[in-house]
């Protein structure tokens, strides 16, 4: 089981590795002329106009709450799903309410306007 | 055990017996046959990847009644490694105000987070990575880092295209791995694990998912396009928008990396998607000759890469208001009701036959899907209804094109 992880790590130190030798290996290959003009942002050829990093529009915010909410839930189903197998039909109709609630969230927050993009 | 039944630990029982010979410890044998494995899927993969750039553009190509690369080598076939070496002797251009880290983590975090999706993927009988037993979760987890990247690519070019690019990367994150998520978890349900192994195995006998459920597997389809960012939803690099989203101040190679990414990933959802609802290896006599299954396994993934090119070829782009609904008031409801239908389905009919159960799944997904589709043709009656009148008022008023209704979705 440990050994399963060591396995992934490995993985990770590789998967990280093969592309960051490569882009050394071409930083070395190609030339390096940096000026000042060659460095601008490219906005279609227009000077760039104030700070880029520019706040967030609110919409996010909310699709962000809706989308913890229903991920974390889901999640939670995972377990009762690998567990299907030994429950009974009183262990189903529980889930059934379970995601019942979650889908009246969902009903909740389309009424309230959080689903339309505007 | 001989090589035809199972190569993979044939392969290695032998150099592990040749590692020994030299006089290495035991834990360093494991280790570096580990290593082995990890070297030749990583490169494997990688170096696979100019495959597919030949073939999608090939493909492309005879969509839009072009031939495609045709000119180096035969059938234009030496093409991607053409470019492949003249991406490796172009400048890096760095703009003014990046923020260095992320700027230049982000292609290799691109690229490491589709590799590590072939760590769990089984490729054969006994031919599997490592078989964890959070499988399923592992791929969406890892699914997530790669739009990190790309978020990450966005934020730190200190560019306003790049960050509308992130900006559309974190609406699609945060809209599709919900549906994504509900849609593997039918499988996970039917399969009663979420090992990638047991769910192969559980669609022995071709009691394959995508008969099973298929409305699972729709969703699943579109959430993973929606995931690589293929056109439909190719929003988040739309070049007629935004230039070219997230990778605009990206040159050379580093650029060069966001392209692979995005390719393999393509190709690897198909494998995602051949692996949970198609039965990956399994096939005639591929669970005693593994290689055999390999072959089919490749054979299904192309398929279903051939539907995705399919569908990047002949679709329009998404707006993304269209895209948030298509989500949020389609796909996630959908895939609730799916959830409980499957569930319940399958546990009224646990004392049946397996071929009975499998028609009933079946039937009742047919059903869902029916119920679906009739609710949103009416919603869209309705909608229609309603707008028509002052559709009609408008277009007296000021004589000009209708407006299309519901449009106006910012960035």
């Amino acid at each position: 089981m440990l050994s399963d992880w060591l396995y992934i790590g490995l993985f990770i130190l590789i998967a990280a590795a093969l592309p960051a030798a490569a882009i050394i290996v071409a930083g070395l290959l190609g030339p390096h002329k940096p000026n000042s003009i060659k460095n601008q942002t490219y906005e279609c050829g227009i000077e760039t106009v104030g700070e880029t990093w520019v706040q967030f529009k609110a919409q996010y915010y909310i699709f962000a709450l809706v989308f913890l909410v229903f991920d974390v839930e889901t999640v939670f189903l995972y377990p009762w799903a690998v567990a299907f197998g030994q429950l009974t039909l009183y262990g189903v109709l529980e889930a059934t309410l379970f995601i019942l609630i979650l889908a009246g969230g969902l009903l909740y927050a389309w009424r309230k306007g959080a689903l339309e993009w505007v | 055990m001989n090589f035809w039944n199972d190569p993979v630990n044939f392969i290695g029982q032998w150099l592990g017996g040749l590692l020994s010979g030299l006089g290495l410890a035991p834990s360093l044998v494991n280790f570096l046959l580990s290593l082995l494995g990890v070297l030749v899927l990583a490169m494997g993969s990688l170096l696979f990847t100019i495959f597919l750039i030949w073939y999608e553009r090939k493909i492309l190509g005879r969509i839009q009644d072009r031939l495609g690369p045709n000119r180096v080598g035969p059938f234009g076939l030496i093409q991607p490694i053409a470019d492949m070496m003249k991406i490796f002797t172009k400048e890096y251009i760095t703009p003014i105000g990046a923020d260095w880290l992320p700027y230049n983590l982000a292609p290799i975090m691109a690229v490491a987070s589709v590799l590590l999706l072939y760590a769990v993927i089984p490729f054969g009988n006994r031919m599997v990575g490592v078989d964890l037993n959070v499988g399923v979760l592992y791929l969406v987890a890892i699914g997530g880092f790669g739009i990190l990247a790309i978020v990450m690519a966005g934020w730190s070019s200190n560019n306003k295209y790049a960050l509308l690019g992130a900006f559309r990367v974190i609406a699609l994150l945060v809209s599709y791995e919900v549906p994504m998520v509900l849609a593997l978890l039918v499988p996970v349900l039917l399969s009663g694990s979420m090992g990638m192994s047991a769910i192969v195995q559980a669609q022995a006998g071709g009691f394959w998912y995508l008969f099973v459920a298929p409305l699972a597997a729709l969703v699943f389809f579109l959430s993973s396009i929606a995931e690589v960012g293929r056109a439909p939803f190719d929003l988040i690099e739309a070049e007629s928008e935004i230039v070219a989203g997230f990778n605009i101040e990206y040159s050379g190679l580093k650029f060069g990396f966001f392209y692979v990414a995005e390719f393999l990933h393509s190709f690897t959802v198909s494998v995602i998607f051949a692996t949970v609802f198609l039965g990956g290896w399994q096939g005639p006599g591929a669970a005693t000759y593994p290689l055999l299954g390999f072959v089919y396994f490749i054979v299904k993934a192309w398929i279903v890469y051939f539907v995705l090119l399919l569908f990047r070829g002949s679709l329009p782009r998404f707006r993304i208001d269209q895209m948030m609904d298509l989500n949020w008031k389609v796909l996630t409801p959908l895939s609730l009701s799916l959830v409980v239908v499957i569930a319940l389905v399958d546990k009224l009919l646990a004392n049946v036959s397996l071929l009975v159960r499998g028609i009933g799944l079946l039937s009742s997904s047919l059903v869902v899907g029916f119920v679906a589709v009739e609710i949103m043709r009416q919603a869209g009656a309705k909608r229609r209804r309603e707008v028509a009148p002052a559709f009609e008022h408008r277009e007296a008023a000021s004589g000009s094109a209708p407006v299309q209704p519901g449009s106006g979705g910012g960035l």
